[in-house]
């Protein structure tokens, strides 16, 4: 499967924050606090689905803007967790 | 050069004589143009509820004014004696309703208990707890919630809330706030008086309220006035000093819990500045030696301000029509 993090983290911003539409507005680097998009409880909404869905433990100290705020820098953090995993 | 003052608790000194005056005047007109005799006030043994009954009273008499008190079996143990105190205080007739029950029979403590067990599994009801934040100060981490267990032997254990059991126990402790404003209402309508709402200018501005709970009202007299000013108000209107030195606490999870660590990122004291000056164009250089913070500091507590007047975007929104009606 050719799914990239990032698309599948795309498609679940845009099904579960957006109700499926505009996601073509969604830039990658757009960040999710200045579009209000998402809050500090959607974050823990993000949370889940990136733990359930990459197999990650996100700690709390990394519960910051710069992993989570945008979809690229949430496809950085999570290949990095996963790296991570794999080389434990 | 900045035009704008050095940033210093002084800028909020209020004339509390000609400000309770003008409240009082505005109470007696909203009252009257809405055809209630009098006003209902929930009274927690806090000093907001205290302020705004001794307002009510001064505005429409204390034979027009009905206290309630409402504790339930997480109020703190000096809530029931600061709360009978004020309304003693202030020679008004109340009503003591204890909320456990109906708390109990619409499964608000059984709900909070099964969610706060899906986090801490082995959790009992006899255990005390608490829901607190991160500090705002010192990182720039989400601020997201977390529980806090204490066993009966004392000791603690602190886990981060995952989304929905964050928004179960919430759901279930807002029974809480709307439980008291049913109460209140039905006093009103009983007595056809209108309801006082009292929250001060950090909470209403912050959303530190609970929609369709501590949220509603039919005035609310203090809603203008920062924390700071509603003790000076608290000074001369002659409230207890006992209610006057008790720190703000939110009396609704069964650890004491602040207000800083549930909500805001600062002691009231300094929030009180920091929201003046964000809303009086200082910048965070500027407000930093004010508040003895960094500019740094100053720039998150800003942030966290935007981002719970977004949050409260919601708690103030009328029920949305899709055309003028």
């Amino acid at each position: 499967m050719n799914e990239t993090v990032e698309s599948q983290v795309r498609a679940y911003v845009v099904d579960h924050f957006l109700f499926g539409q505009g996601g073509d507005k969604l830039g990658s680097e757009d960040s999710f606090l200045e579009k209000g998009l998402i809050d500090s409880t959607g974050v823990l909404e993000v949370v889940m689905f990136l733990e359930e869905r990459f197999g990650i433990k996100v700690q709390d100290e990394e519960l910051v803007p710069d992993n989570l705020d945008s979809l690229a820098r949430i496809a950085r953090f999570v290949e990095h967790k996963v790296q991570q995993k794999a080389t434990a | 050069m900045s035009a704008r003052p050095p940033l210093t608790a002084s800028l909020l000194k209020l004339d509390a004589a000609r400000e309770a005056d003008r409240i009082c005047d505005w109470i007696r007109a909203t009252a009257h143009d809405v055809k209630r005799r009098g006003a209902v006030v929930a009274f927690s043994g806090g000093i907001d509820s205290s302020v705004v009954g001794s307002l009510c009273v001064r505005a429409l008499g204390k034979e027009n004014v009905a206290g309630l008190l409402m504790p339930e079996e997480d109020s703190s143990p000096e809530t029931l004696g600061l709360s009978t105190s004020i309304v003693e205080h202030l020679g008004i007739s109340y009503r003591l309703e204890n909320l456990t029950p109906i708390l109990a029979a619409v499964g608000c403590y059984r709900r909070r208990d099964e969610a706060i067990r899906s986090v801490v599994p082995d959790y009992q009801p006899g255990w005390k707890h608490k829901i607190v934040l991160p500090g705002v100060l010192d990182t720039d981490s989400y601020r997201v919630y977390s529980i806090v267990v204490q066993t009966p032997e004392g000791q603690t254990r602190k886990e981060r809330l995952p989304v929905g059991a964050y928004l179960a126990i919430v759901a279930a402790t807002n029974f809480k706030q709307r439980t008291r404003k049913m109460m209140e209402y039905h006093e009103a309508d009983r007595l056809n008086y209108v309801v006082a709402g009292t929250p001060n200018r950090l909470e209403y501005d912050q959303g530190f309220f609970v929609k369709l709970g501590d949220g509603s009202a039919d005035l609310k007299p203090i809603a203008h006035l920062y924390k700071t000013q509603v003790y000076q108000m608290a000074e001369f209107l002659g409230v207890p000093a006992e209610i006057r030195r008790r720190p703000p606490t939110t009396d609704t999870y069964s650890l004491p819990q602040s207000q800083e660590e549930f909500y805001f990122s600062l002691p009231y004291d300094r929030m009180d500045l920091c929201l003046f000056a964000r809303d009086n164009g200082y910048s965070a250089e500027e407000a930093a030696s004010g508040l003895g913070l960094t500019a740094e500091q100053v720039e998150r507590v800003y942030r966290d301000i935007e981002g719970k007047r977004r949050f409260a975007r919601y708690l103030h929104l009328e029920p949305q029509l899709l055309e003028p009606a």
